[in-house]
């Protein structure tokens, strides 16, 4: 055994996770780290600024289902990290950070650049670590790595204090590591799944909410097949979107505050709702006390803490989403008395067939026609990320997903700035597919510089912003319930997109029409350096249908 | 009533206080110890509120890594104690020998006597702590140090050793 390092036990351990991508930032706290990765054959991606550094690890984690990774310093770097981690934390998304801490001589003496990282990151990560000795670092990480991408996933920090990095000894990698605190095995109760398939067997009007669970469980086949044995519609959370294909016959798209007209309706007509891999979030369910107050409702998730949190379930099963299906299925062969539900699944195809029918063409460049647009543009397996706002929620109604980890955003949280990272992430795990932010001006100039990051780093994706030089969101929900009294959402001078992205050495595109959009497209697709489509929207453009806030799903409002 | 055992070491007593004030549990009271296993320890936690609360206390609490198994106490079915050491004043000198005698039959100790005041040790359930303590408030209470209650199941059931983490809510 030779004598190695704490940086270098580090990456050796990262490279035994098969990292092979590392986003990051360097400073005082970390220096040692960042000198042993000049001889580490491992990518390293420098972003400018450490929330970035966090998002493009969640978008090559949600891309690939394998962890992301990102490195910052102490104190600043750390607190920059956070919102990064906390939106992996509410999207569950497995991310593991590292980051520098200041000497453990001077923990906990104010020292400069420190501040408690562990204390700071506890409610928003899955687990964290400060090993203080080199010999703890290679279990940490492979802990890390099995916390952050197991059972229900999500980010895990680890915090090295800079002697540590430095400290060397003999040091061992375990191949395997045990945490009696934590085995998740993700195997639901057959009892549970029994009674389910007893209860959806005898239903005369199923439906199925699927959320972010089953794109993490890899469980788009068995859904599919569930969909099509009771049969029964399915619509999906926002986190959901992707996990059903949208052009599907019995697919409802997303329910909830930006729902679909067709979803929130038929979820309120069915008398048993099975939940899958979510967690009735506030924007999913509107009030809660109103939300499917008639219907049994079956939940099913992984984690054990989401059962009865929001909403109490008739029956609960707790595992992995996949498991749980394929288990349900099984079951489901074998009930007696099933009913018909060939009714149901008309009047379905009929209310989806008028919605459809009332499809007016839109020629103007309006967000529908150009998010239509754009689908019609892509291949189906184009990864579409969104920033947050109007221009993310226009994305969840009119940009249909048909293929899961396809289209990520920022559902928990609702992050601005998260889409372009998480784009160039998403690219970095997926480099064969086209990658499209699509943006609104306000979130996108929150984290633009990483436009640095894609030109330097060579990581072509295309942003399409579609810009009202308006916080567009808190602008409509003033027009909607402030009586359009704007107060500080008109950004009034938004800089030259054109000009900044070439600043850069991107491209930048102006368009005024949807076929100038379409050339911009087909353009950006073929470009070796990111695109930048500048689309200019009307101020005034709200996103329909709604749910107020506070209000039951039957309260869905401007539809034409 | 929760009892759960956790791992003994830095940081722990933080994460799981830190979920608490998270997710809004009202603690009446926290007692904390080592126990049997190595590097465990055993939380016992009094909460205020309903079934459904005690039931989502116990799955958050399940879903910290540090956390290898909890239960919820029936309190039919569990022994539960505190101590309490109370400081009182002695005005007279009658005073202390009025307190020995309330003391003998609390089944106390007293356990410090200086010229002016005792030192009073009670064990017992919280029941019998409060009404010591309103027995004896008339004497002037200097103050009252209580370590919070700690319990047990009845019986040869045992969360140290069964379970060891798989579904420990």
């Amino acid at each position: 055994m030779v004598q190695i390092s704490g940086a270098k036990a580090l990456l050796e351990a990262l490279k035994r996770e098969k990292v092979t991508v590392v986003f990051g930032l360097p400073g005082g706290a970390n220096l040692t780290i960042y000198d042993t990765l000049l001889d580490s054959d491992i990518r390293h991606i420098l972003c400018r600024h450490e929330q970035s550094a966090a998002h493009m690890a969640d978008g090559f984690a949600r891309a690939s289902g394998r962890a992301g990774v990102c490195f910052a310093t102490s104190g600043p770097g750390a607190t920059n990290l956070v919102t990064g981690i906390a939106n992996a934390y509410m999207d569950s998304s497995p991310i593991v950070a590292v980051t520098g801490q200041v000497a453990t001589p001077f923990i906990g003496k104010d020292a400069f650049q420190e501040t408690d990282t562990i204390g700071i990151t506890t409610p928003i990560t899955k687990y964290n670590f400060q090993p203080r000795d080199v010999r703890e670092i290679p279990t940490v990480v492979k802990k890390a790595f099995h916390i952050a991408t197991t059972g229900r996933p999500g980010p895990v920090l680890i915090d090295i204090p800079k002697d540590t990095q430095a400290q060397t000894a003999d040091i061992d990698f375990p191949d395997k590591v045990e945490i009696r605190g934590y085995k998740p095995n993700g195997v639901p109760d057959a009892r549970d799944v029994d009674k389910s398939a007893k209860l959806l067997a005898e239903a005369e009007k199923p439906l199925i909410l699927a959320g972010g669970g089953v794109k993490v469980s890899n469980a788009y086949q068995s859904l599919q097949k569930l969909s099509a044995f009771l049969p029964a519609p399915v619509g999906t959370t926002f986190m959901g979107k992707g996990c059903f294909p949208e052009d599907h016959p019995l697919s409802l798209g997303m329910v909830g505050m930006h729902g679909t007209l067709v979803a929130n309706k038929v979820i309120l007509d069915a008398d048993v709702l099975f939940a899958i891999g979510l967690r009735f979030s506030d924007r999913t369910t509107g009030n809660i006390d109103e939300f499917c107050s008639g219907t049994k409702i079956i939940h099913a998730d992984i984690d054990a803490a989401e059962i009865g949190k929001n909403r109490i379930a008739d029956i609960s099963i707790v595992g992995d989403a996949d498991k749980t299906l394929n288990k349900l299925l099984k079951s489901l062969s074998t009930q007696k008395g099933r009913k018909k539900k060939i009714e149901w699944v008309d009047r379905i195809k009929q209310v989806k067939r008028e919605i459809q029918n009332s499809d007016v063409k839109e020629t103007v460049l309006a967000p529908r026609a150009i998010l239509k647009t754009l689908r019609k543009l892509l291949p189906r397996s184009a990864i579409v990320t969104t920033e947050v706002g109007q221009n993310q929620m226009w994305a969840g109604l009119f940009f249909e997903s048909y293929l899961p980890r396809t289209f990520i955003s920022s559902g928990g949280l609702g992050t601005m700035g998260f889409g372009f990272p998480a784009s160039l992430g998403a690219k970095v795990a997926r480099p064969e597919v086209p990658v499209v932010d699509i943006a609104g001006d306000g979130s996108f100039m929150m984290t633009e510089n990483s436009l640095g990051t894609s030109i330097v780093e060579k990581i072509p994706v295309t942003v399409v912003v579609l810009n009202n030089s308006m916080l567009g969101m808190p602008a409509q929900w003033q027009r909607f319930f402030y009586n359009r009294r704007y107060s500080a959402v008109d950004l009034k001078r938004i800089p030259d997109l054109v000009k900044l992205a070439q600043a850069y050495g991107a491209e930048g595109i102006r368009v005024g029409s949807i076929s100038e959009f379409e050339n911009a497209v087909k353009t950006a697709l073929k470009s070796e350096v990111t695109t930048v489509i500048d689309v200019p929207i009307s101020p005034e453009e709200d996103v329909l249908p709604m749910v107020p806030p506070g209000n039951g799903l039957s309260s869905i409002m401007g539809v034409a | 009533m929760i009892s759960t055992i956790v791992e003994n070491k830095p940081g722990v007593l933080h994460k799981i206080a830190n979920m608490f004030s998270r997710r809004g549990f009202n603690i009446e009271s926290l007692s904390v110890g080592e126990t049997v296993g190595q590097d465990l320890a055993r939380m016992t936690i009094i909460i205020k509120g309903d079934e459904a609360t005690a039931e989502q206390l116990i799955r958050q609490l399940g879903k910290l890594i540090d956390v290898i198994n909890v239960t919820l106490l029936d309190p039919n079915g569990s022994v539960e104690r505190e101590l309490a050491l109370i400081k009182l004043k002695l005005n007279t000198p009658e005073d202390r020998v009025t307190i020995m005698d309330y003391t003998n039959i609390f089944r106390g100790r007293i356990i410090d006597v200086a010229t002016d005041s005792v030192v009073v040790e009670i064990t017992g359930t919280p029941n019998k702590m409060n009404a010591f303590i309103n027995l004896t408030s008339r004497f002037g209470i200097l103050e009252i140090a209580r370590t919070g209650i700690t319990a047990l199941s009845r019986g040869s059931e045992s969360i140290a050793i069964e379970n060891n983490g798989e579904e420990k809510w």
